[in-house]
């Protein structure tokens, strides 16, 4: 029986066969039947995890944070480079300069990351902006949120820097950033569940040794990564212990 | 704790008394030092308080290098206008094992201040306490308002 591994779904959708190929070049170098499911949206991937039907996952801070609290999860590794961190986006024209500026009833378009929608939550707060007096309108990709922004159907965006930074030079012409998250602190991370500990240093070395061949590389790079970084139980309970800040 | 220096702008001084009973001359500018847009400000301490880990935005704030604030009271933020009961409240709530929220005028090292929305837990480690994590952001005006007037009446 195959171990189940799957992704976030936060990455670009152009990442898809690169994550099939990682997962192929995993399989092969450990010698251990690894199925890669890619799941549509941030529900149906906490379904699967709720089902025990996730083993092996690469997960954004707060998915991180339940598995390692709720699952028993480990997180063993986490890409080296920069964190975490999503922007507030408004069309080019829009009258609002600051987040003080917004007014209650603003739209906010959005997509279902939760990290992403609990961080743009948190910097509407100088605003006064909450669930109750905004309305979300939800989107299945960032170019979709970009387009609602820029037909006015949103009044502001949120979406993670990634995203932004990935869409076309067109479309963020006519965008402006009103503010960008610097959490510093928050990161996805690499997970494994209990029935994988016994793998757990083979896996762990994998990861580490990757970016020390061409092919390895060249996946990284290929995943917008330079090299897996080690974490230690600590790392990851701090930021567990930062998330519990924000999201309760 | 070592006393304040009085920085070269108009400013109030105050001695702070703390819980443990030690004090401290504190100078106070009233300047204020607006949150820095999209950033939190995080900080560690050990069961005392005593500060053993930072990110760059709490050193910024603070107005301390980074070397000057590892190691001592976190009540070296102490500002004079932040009513005892608060610290009070705060240190019950995290060391029964809860979570503390409130808004909280900080002190700079150049007698300036800033506001941020603070919360604060304990970080549990196999069912102990071993040290609490500070995680700050920013406050609406309205809310800081409003926390200004209730610590006035609390002082």
């Amino acid at each position: 029986m195959a171990f189940n591994f799957t992704v976030s779904p936060s990455f670009p959708n152009e990442r898809i066969s690169d994550w099939y190929i990682f997962n192929t070049w995993m399989q092969r170098s450990l010698d251990l039947p690894i199925h890669l499911e890619l799941h549509n949206d941030f529900g149906a991937q906490r379904q699967a995890i709720a089902a025990g039907k996730v083993d092996m996952i690469y997960a954004n801070p707060f998915d991180a944070s339940l598995l390692v609290r709720e699952q028993g999860f480990r997180a063993i590794a986490r890409p080296e480079g920069k964190p975490d961190e999503m922007v507030i986006v408004v069309a080019a024209d829009s009258p609002t300069q600051a987040v003080p500026d917004l007014l209650a009833g603003s739209r906010i378009a959005c997509a279902d990351d939760p990290c992403v929608n609990t961080i743009g939550r948190i910097l509407l707060e100088p605003a006064n902006l909450d669930g109750n007096n905004t309305t979300e309108l939800r989107r299945e990709t960032y170019i979709q949120v970009a387009k609602a922004l820029l037909r006015g159907d949103a009044d502001l965006g949120f979406m993670p820097v990634e995203a932004f930074e990935n869409l076309s030079s067109l479309v963020r012409r006519d965008l402006r950033v009103l503010v960008a998250s610097q959490i510093q602190v928050i990161h996805h991370a690499f997970l494994i569940g209990p029935i994988l500990f016994e793998h757990a240093t083979a896996i762990t070395g994998l990861l580490l040794s990757m970016h020390q061949s061409d092919k390895g590389q060249a996946m990284l790079t290929a995943l917008g990564a330079q090299r897996w970084q080690a974490l230690e139980q600590e790392d990851v309970e701090f930021m567990i212990d930062i998330i519990s800040t924000l999201t309760t | 704790m070592d006393d304040m220096v009085a920085s070269n702008e108009a400013c109030s001084a105050h001695l702070l008394t703390f819980a443990d009973g030690s004090r401290r001359q504190v100078y106070v500018t009233g300047v204020e030092t607006p949150y820095p847009r999209g950033k939190l400000i995080v900080s560690r301490t050990d069961t005392r308080g005593i500060i053993t880990q930072c990110n760059p935005s709490f050193v910024d704030m603070s107005g301390y290098p980074a070397a000057e604030l590892i190691g001592q009271p976190h009540c070296i933020l102490r500002h004079p206008d932040m009513p005892a009961a608060a610290f009070r409240d705060l240190w019950d709530t995290v060391q029964s094992g809860r979570q503390w929220n409130g808004y909280v005028k900080n002190l700079r090292k150049d007698g300036g201040h800033y506001w941020v929305y603070a919360t604060v837990v304990p970080n549990v480690r196999d069912g102990m306490i071993v040290g609490y994590t500070s995680v700050r952001r920013e406050p609406s005006r309205d809310k800081v308002a409003a926390a200004e007037a209730l610590y006035r009446e609390m002082r």
